[in-house]
């Protein structure tokens, strides 16, 4: 692995809603090295996504603000970025790539233009290079007959080849970073493969980095280097991805991981769901957010926040049990023969 | 797609005959029409009413001679103006109406788009109130009421512009403004809401992540896709143009279709009043088909004959 | 260090698992649909405010005439074009002036002040607004009602049958809705002399048509939703799911539709009274006062001002409160 290319400082993110202010994200701390894939994991509303917008600068400015923390791309903080230079960063140095593909193409616009444009914004295409250039793009992600397909529009590809499509428009200019949000959440699992193969293959010849978003499992265990898990607007655990599936630290951790089935798992040991549901993030109390579906919960976990703690140089958890004061619990989760490429899902 | 327009067509003609059919049984109820209370008219003219729609015989041939007649473009004779055809009366009274009508809605369209723009971009500032309190009093008080007091302060009081009659071009302008109000509060509260739905869209979100202009996402992806609906007003906007002119006109004292059918209203001269009832009707139904073609060629879709394909 | 060490004491570290009760109370409690519709509704300040007012213009449609001593066609010839006075109300316009700046009352030695002023036959203005204002709200009100009735049945119908029933009501609403309704409106009006019965009939020949649209709408929309397949498949009774499941679910674009429609026809009966096809003197509606203050409209625009100002407002406020009305019952708008 690199350099680091992005780095995120105690990012701290509220929306105004109908029913007064959400912290959405809180504290939320990450690096991602050049090259390398970081895989953010979570249940729905655990601000995945809010976290993914907030370094785009793609949250609506009208309902959300971004209360602290910087976001630090090549050592620049993009936060402190107008408008016409973060335009300059969309697209040509961090791209994204979002969940639905049946609603994130513009459905009155001919794909060919809608890939053009980024292109000729950022380098200043002709509109022949960039007819070449898109056309190159299509057939890059698989598409093929690209030339009659440049022409069609939205409504005229199914799910996964518009995902494709959305790929080929977040490539175009060669970012350094993607982000891709759920990319596989709306598809089948037929192609959800598909499409994750082509992300790697296309990080092999670029070096992109990529941050994927994901409540899959399966997904992280297919494409992540590195881990990290939200709850409720934190980061409660990150490392590597033997780390987190061999040497969970955090017991929402360790939930996820026994609500997932494993194909070699004896069958008539139940699958163990995370009991309860994710907190309502706009009423939360003091202490540790999981305190309340927590089974190990300790009396201290209601009014304070546990602090990181360092397990190994890549390795960080927020706790109260890896204090030295918290009694002995047995970690329920032992990994058997290992874990790789099974799918499913967490939350939903 | 043909087979859709002709579908669409068949539509169009029994709507039409329908309301044909309508003012038909219409002119036999009603006093003063041909077909009943002979005793006001002259031998002669009567005679040459029943030469024309055949009166002796049975009320099936009458009927079609009145829809042949229509065909041919035939509405019958105005009894006010002794024996002058109602067709002819229309021609001659429609240049106003077009004229104001046209203005209008030119006018309206514009600054109604314009406001729903700002409005919904500004959406929850205090330019989005007021371009939403425009549009509520522009929907609320009634046209005439609003051509009144127009004709009040900025004709007579103030003096600015002439206040009625039909002289110049300057005497359509404040009927045109008086009719325009509409326009404006149905294009902007259109238009509002839907650049609203469009914004919250993901693709106005993709677009934005490719780092182009806002000003070219707010162009080509958001009020592109916000303006393709909004061509669905022109029906609803032909009828509220068509009712306006009816009290406009009267009000401003222009020399339109309006004018005419209120004036044939206080005195009875049916054929009239059916005549441009019928040619309001026959205009309504083929602006609403034209509307529905448009929509089809400009939205890529609407597969004609196929509905929507995708709700995305 | 996100707090002081020296808060964290040891016997912080006991298992505290919570109970079960109290798991429950951290999710806020679900409300009822209508309440939370209603809440919604007293936080739109304008539709709020339109609702008061429109309560206020009703109570005095109703009572307004009896607060002084005129009936609202007694003529009087005596009393004949008197400015609107109302005493202490003088800075407000309401001075007894003419348009010229004459007292009218000083000169014509009248005590009694007439607080809208009067018409050409001496008709108290006042009794007359608040008169035509209950006829106005009445003809809308029932237009809005027999609308309702039919609309619903209608629709109802056309949505519980489905099939070839469906279809042919369908065609047939398709036809009906491509006719202007101004055209029919006024063809009936023709026909039956003009009237409050008459102006109510033309409403609806046109009018239900929107209602039943609507409310097949939403029950075809309802029928096929996972929710309503879920309580079926729970064995919820056919009573329950009509009771709890659709009806509120209709209820909240019904009555958002009635909101617009009252307006809608106190728009028409005031147009019909202006073009010459409403109501004839000595009755009074908001539209023949407007159509024969408009003809003195140059020397007593009070005639036209009063009724001019009751029909703007009622017009506003109902819009106003219809949008109010159809976002509070938008449930996407719950969170």
């Amino acid at each position: 692995m690199g350099e680091t290319i992005l780095s995120v400082k105690d990012l701290h993110v509220s929306f105004q809603t109908y029913n007064g202010i959400v912290k959405a994200v809180r504290g939320v701390s990450f690096d991602l090295k050049e090259g390398e894939t970081l895989a953010i994991v979570g249940e729905s509303g655990s601000g995945k996504s809010v976290t993914a917008k907030a370094v785009m600068q793609l949250l609506p400015k009208e309902t959300t603000r971004v209360e602290k923390g910087s976001i630090l791309y090549q050592d620049e903080d993009l936060l402190t970025f107008h408008r016409k230079e973060m335009q300059k960063v969309r697209g040509r140095e961090i791209s994204m790539v979002f969940q639905d593909p049946m609603t994130s193409l513009n459905p009155t616009m001919k794909i060919g233009k809608q890939i053009m444009e980024g292109l000729r914004k950022h380098h200043q295409l002709s509109k022949k290079e960039a007819y070449d250039r898109a056309k190159e793009l299509l057939e890059l992600v698989g598409i093929s007959n690209a030339d009659a397909r440049m022409k069609a529009y939205p409504h005229q590809f199914s799910g996964g080849m518009r995902q494709r499509v959305v790929i080929a428009m977040a490539l175009a200019c060669h970012p350094r970073v993607l982000i891709a949000d759920e990319p596989t959440t709306a598809l089948d699992v037929t192609i959800q493969a598909q499409i994750l193969d082509l992300m790697k293959e296309i990080q092999e010849k670029t070096n992109t980095s990529i941050i994927i978003i994901t409540h899959d499992l399966g997904v992280v265990a297919n494409m992540a280097d590195r881990v990290a898990v939200m709850y409720a607007g934190e980061i409660v655990e990150t490392g590597t991805l033997e780390e987190m599936f061999y040497e969970p630290r955090h017991p929402y951790t360790w939930g996820l991981l026994q609500s997932m089935p494993q194909l070699h798992q004896n069958r008539d040991i139940p699958l163990m769901p995370i009991p309860g549901s994710p907190p309502d993030v706009s009423s939360l109390h003091d202490g540790c957010p999981f305190a309340p579906r927590c089974p190990y919960v300790m009396s201290v976990c209601h009014s304070h926040l546990p602090d990181y703690t360092q397990i190994s140089e890549t390795h960080t958890v927020t706790c109260w049990l890896e204090d030295h004061r918290a009694p002995e619990v047995e970690r329920p989760y032992r990994p058997d023969s290992g874990y790789r490429g099974k799918s499913t899902t967490v939350g939903g | 797609m043909a087979r859709y327009i002709f579908q669409r067509i068949g539509y169009m003609a029994v709507t039409l005959l329908i309301i044909i059919t309508i003012t038909f049984f219409l002119m036999q109820l009603l006093p003063g029409t041909p077909f009943n209370n002979p005793e006001k008219l002259t031998d002669q003219q009567l005679e040459l009413l029943n030469e024309k729609y055949g009166l002796d015989r049975p009320l099936i041939f009458q009927y079609f001679t009145y829809v042949g007649n229509l065909l041919k473009g035939d509405l019958g004779t105005s009894f006010q103006f002794s024996g002058r055809s109602v067709t002819e009366i229309i021609f001659e009274r429609i240049g106003p109406s077009a004229l104001i009508g046209g203005q209008a809605v030119f006018f309206g369209a514009i600054v109604g788009f314009f406001l729903g723009i700002i409005s919904a971009l500004r959406h929850n500032t205090i330019f989005d109130y007021g371009s939403v309190t425009i549009a509520v009093l522009g929907m609320s008080i009634p046209s005439f009421v609003f051509g009144a007091l127009l004709q009040y302060y900025i004709g007579v009081k103030w003096g600015i512009l002439p206040a009625a009659l039909w002289k110049s071009y300057e005497y359509s302008i404040l009927p045109s403004i008086a009719l325009s109000v509409m326009v404006i509060a149905t294009v902007a509260r259109f238009i509002r809401s839907e650049m609203l739905e469009v914004l919250g869209q993901d693709y106005v979100v993709t677009a934005r992540a490719k780092g182009i202009s806002e000003f070219v996402v707010i162009t080509f992806h958001v009020v592109r896709n916000a303006l393709i609906p909004v061509i669905t007003v022109l029906g609803p906007l032909a009828v509220s143009i068509m009712t306006g002119t009816l009290v406009i006109e009267k009000i401003f004292a222009v020399p339109g279709l309006g004018e005419q059918f209120t004036l044939s209203i206080l005195v009875n001269d049916y054929s009239v009043i059916l005549g441009i009832t019928l040619f309001y009707s026959a205009l309504f139904i083929l602006i609403v088909f034209v509307v529905d073609i448009l929509y089809g060629i400009i939205d890529p879709r609407i597969s004609l004959g196929g509905g929507k394909r995708d709700a995305a | 260090m996100r707090h002081n060490p020296s808060e964290i004491t040891d016997d912080l570290f006991v298992p505290s698992p919570m109970e079960e009760s109290k798991k429950e109370e951290i999710t806020s409690p679900p409300e009822s649909f209508w309440k939370e519709a209603w809440n919604r509704l007293l936080k739109n300040k304008g539709a709020f405010f339109s609702l008061i007012m429109i309560l206020i213009i009703t109570l005095l449609a109703i009572f307004g005439p009896m607060l002084n001593p005129y009936e609202y066609d007694e003529q009087n010839l005596d009393r004949s074009n008197l400015p609107p006075l109302i005493p202490g109300l003088e800075w407000l316009g309401f001075n007894g002036e003419d348009t010229n700046g004459v007292n009218v009352y000083e000169q014509r030695e009248i005590s009694d002040p007439a607080w809208f002023g009067t018409d050409e036959f001496g008709r108290d203005l006042w009794t007359r607004v608040w008169k035509g204002t209950q006829i106005s709200l009445f003809i809308g009100l029932m237009a809005a009602l027999l609308d309702l009735l039919i609309g619903v049945i209608y629709g109802g119908v056309s949505a519980y049958y489905g099939g070839r029933v469906d279809d042919v009501m369908q065609r047939i609403i398709e036809i009906l809705i491509g006719i202007p309704n101004l055209i029919l409106i006024i063809l009936f009006i023709l026909i039956l002399e003009p009237g409050i019965t008459s102006i109510i009939l033309a409403m609806i020949i046109t009018g239900w048509v929107n209602m039943a649209r609507i409310v097949r709408g939403q029950v075809l929309q309802l029928k096929g939703q996972e929710f309503i397949l879920a309580s079926r498949t729970l064995g919820a009774s056919h009573r329950r799911l009509i009771g709890r499941h659709l009806l509120p679910n209709v209820l909240g674009p019904v009555i958002v539709t009635v909101m617009f429609t009252i307006p809608t026809a106190i728009f028409f009966e005031a147009f019909l009274s202006f073009i010459g096809l409403g109501l004839q003197p000595p009755l009074a509606s908001l539209g023949t006062l407007i159509e024969s203050g408009y003809q003195e409209m140059r020397f007593f625009p009070y005639k036209l001002i009063f009724p001019a100002i009751v029909i703007s407002l009622i017009m506003i406020c109902f819009n106003v409160l219809g949008d109010g009305l159809r976002d509070a019952f938008d449930p996407k708008m719950r969170k």
